[in-house]
């Protein structure tokens, strides 16, 4: 069975919530929804305090080519345009607004009739995805358009559907390919036509046979569609290993997927995309998975983006008392939440809630240089040495040593023996080193 | 055998003349003329290193004065007035007044003041917590306390308080450096003028926020409600970004501001003991 080369960890699965189907979470008194929901600039606010909105509705606008619309989840009235804390709990710009009944735009098509035939030509299709706010749900958040929009002298040859789904924990496409297969492979479809490419692949780790049959199944009917099962390794998820695993083809290092002529695209992001260019529904809604070993009611839910994490561990059954941390997004990559008040957003793959004895940080002994870092980085960097120059500030050394090329997968610090925070350390010296890049460009 | 010791030692003896003679014309040829006053400017710095001249060592900045047609923008902090006036009169310049500076931590965000919200278990490290997220409290620009400026001060005048969670740095060994103002990652340690006696009053607080979140963030911190701006009678304060600062080259130690502050996020330090207020003495009469 396919996978990539180099590293990788395979942790405990943990699927907990793999059985459980989607459920709609009821629409919440208010909503918090931040303008800053993708990576690049943030949306700028055009309602203004007391304007009444509908669902679906744009409340922020794209501002510049990396950026991209923010849409009112529910209909009401706009409380008041102010910062609120996210994730990290620095404070943004977010619009809160006060709910009152469920009345959505007109032009959505709320009816569950799928739609096959499609009707808008490439072009339109990327305009379709940029003004409904389309990012990639798979965790980064990177506008979608951006990725359909190959420039001049690049050529696309492959689409890549990333149903991997590789982090523990986490049911949230899992469940989408079982529950919306149909309206996956439309959407893949339709991600197809933009690019116009003729081949598409959806790989997904083994460690979900029936959504494997499923779509394998179903991907009969659909032209150029195939689907490979993965052998089951972290982080297989990642846009240059996936590609590495399914058509062997390496991306060189600080270049994109588009060099290799590949674009790699979530299954959650080809459902947005149906549901955005058949049903005309901007992104407002996401399915999370909450979920954690002493939850009373784990489970899979379509949240409208805006709704505090707090109302879904209610939904959940509540904060089990042993909790010590929550974290959002997963085990692997996820960030541990400050408050349990902030909105989801679209980035919001996953809430867990870890029990004591499993939150905690290993004790950190000395390096003992058994190179297991080393071997199991999927990227070949020395993750002990970068650092080692991040402690002692030598960020031009790690410059040369790639310290840029690290995503951040956290592999390194899962495997150390001595419970070294080998990543804190990288991510540091990565951030210093973009950083300090960005300002050579300017001088 | 006398003979193979005597040719040998000839011989080596006419390899070592060879060679002298080879590397002193090599040495005269490659010779790089350095002006013998850099040496005795270094001489006369404290040849501590500690970079706070903007120079990477003391040999550096030494070059620099010698090299400078007048010592604008040069100065040492560590030596102060005393050492930058014995240069000025090694190499006949003119040394500029630069008033002595120390080093002040504009928060005062102890738990007390600034209760923990969350609690974060992971690297000792400023930078890190800075970079991953707000902190153990929920101000955004106030101190994290882990301690990266005192690990930063080469001259043990910084130290962590356990009470407050909060860095003190001791004026007497503070030589203005700014190595800690650089090592913080929220930027809450100003270099201001020392003053007699190191009394000091400025605003402890960095808080940029509204006065509302910054007060429920932080019990001490400054609202910008204007109260000490307007009781200033020497234009030495500012307030800018919801945030009032003191001019501690303006500020004439009256202390007023002080007292008008609401929150209490305006310090003094150092000062006598204010004489208690004389309270009017009501009686009551009886009849």
């Amino acid at each position: 069975m396919k996978t990539f080369p180099l590293g990788g960890v395979h942790p405990p699965e943990n699927k907990l919530t793999a059985n459980s189907q989607i459920q709609y979470l009821p629409v919440p008194e208010s909503v918090i929804i931040p303008v800053s929901q993708h990576i690049g600039a943030p949306a700028s606010v055009i309602v203004n305090k007391g304007d009444t909105v509908k669902t679906g509705q744009v409340i922020a606008e794209s501002k510049g080519f990396v950026s991209t619309n923010i849409h009112s989840s529910v209909s009401g009235k706009v409380n008041k345009i102010d910062t609120a804390i996210d994730t990290s709990g620095y404070k943004q710009t977010a619009v809160f607004i006060d709910v009152e009944g469920d009345e959505w735009v007109e032009s959505i098509d709320r009816s569950d009739k799928i739609k096959t035939e499609i009707r808008l030509s490439s072009g339109d299709i990327i305009k379709k995805c940029h003004e409904s706010g389309i990012v990639g749900l798979g965790g980064a958040t990177f506008p979608s358009h951006v990725k359909l929009n190959v420039p001049a002298g690049k050529k696309c040859e492959v689409l890549i559907i990333n149903g991997v789904e590789c982090e523990p924990y986490l049911t949230s496409d899992h469940r989408l390919m079982l529950e919306k297969g149909e309206e996956i492979l439309i959407g893949v479809t339709i991600l197809m036509k933009a690019l116009k490419v003729e081949k598409a692949i959806i790989g997904i780790e083994n460690n979900k046979p029936d959504a494997i049959d499923h779509l394998t199944k179903l991907a009969v009917q659909f032209h150029g569609i195939s689907v490979h099962p993965l052998k089951v390794k972290y982080p297989q998820g990642a846009e240059k290993q996936l590609i590495k695993a399914l058509i062997n083809r390496e991306v060189p290092s600080g270049r994109l997927p588009l060099d290799v002529n590949a674009v790699v695209h979530n299954v959650g992001t080809a459902f947005a995309v149906y549901e955005a260019v058949q049903k005309n529904k901007p992104l407002f809604e996401r399915v999370v998975t909450i979920t954690g070993k002493s939850l009373a009611k784990p489970g899979n839910y379509f949240v409208r983006i805006g709704t505090p994490v707090s109302k879904l561990i209610e939904a959940a059954g509540g904060i089990p008392e042993d909790t010590g941390k929550i974290v959002s997004g997963g085990p692997m990559m996820g960030k541990s939440l400050v408050n349990i008040n902030v909105p989801v957003v679209k980035g919001t793959s996953g809430i867990i809630l870890f029990p004591h004895g499993e939150s905690e940080r290993m004790e950190t002994g000395p390096c003992i240089r058994c190179g297991k870092c080393i071997s199991v980085c999927a990227l070949n960097l020395e993750p002990y040495l970068l650092m080692m120059l991040s402690l002692r500030s030598l960020f031009e050394r790690a410059e040369k040593e790639h310290i840029t090329d690290c995503m951040e997968c956290g592999c390194c610090s899962y495997t150390c023996p001595a419970g070294r925070p080998l990543l804190d350390y990288i991510r540091l010296g990565k951030s210093t080193v973009i950083k300090m890049t960005r300002e050579r460009v300017v001088k | 055998m006398s003979s193979t010791v005597l040719i040998t030692i000839i011989c080596l003896s006419l390899i070592a003349l060879i060679s002298a003679v080879i590397l002193y014309f090599i040495a005269q040829k490659f010779k790089i003329f350095e002006d013998p006053k850099i040496d005795e400017v270094q001489a006369l710095l404290p040849a501590v290193n500690c970079g706070g001249c903007g120079f990477a060592g003391c040999r550096n900045f030494a070059e620099a004065l010698v090299k400078a047609k007048d010592f604008e923008g040069l100065n040492c902090p560590v030596g102060g007035a005393p050492v930058m006036g014995e240069v000025a009169k090694l190499l006949g310049k003119e040394a500029p007044v630069v008033e002595p500076l120390v080093a002040v931590l504009l928060c005062n965000g102890s738990p007390e003041n600034r209760p923990h919200t969350s609690k974060y278990d992971g690297v000792s490290d400023c930078r890190i917590v800075n970079s991953l997220y707000i902190g153990e409290t929920d101000c955004s620009y106030g101190c994290l306390g882990l301690g990266d400026c005192v690990r930063a001060c080469k001259f043990d005048a910084m130290h962590m308080n356990t009470e407050t969670g909060l860095p003190v740095i001791i004026d007497e060994k503070c030589v203005s450096c700014g190595a800690c103002v650089k090592a913080c990652p929220r930027n809450i340690i100003e270099l201001r003028k020392k003053a007699k006696k190191d009394r000091k009053i400025y605003v402890a607080c960095s808080n940029c926020d509204k006065g509302g979140p910054a007060r429920r963030a932080c019990k001490v911190a400054c609202i910008a409600c204007n109260k000490c701006f307007n009781v200033c009678e020497f234009n030495a304060i500012t307030i800018e970004n919801n945030l009032a600062y003191i001019d501690a080259f303006k500020c004439t130690f009256c202390r007023k501001c002080v007292n008008e502050c609401p929150t209490g996020s305006i310090v003094e330090l150092n000062f006598p003991p204010r004489k208690p207020k004389v309270e009017l003495q009501t009686e009551v009469t009886t009849v």
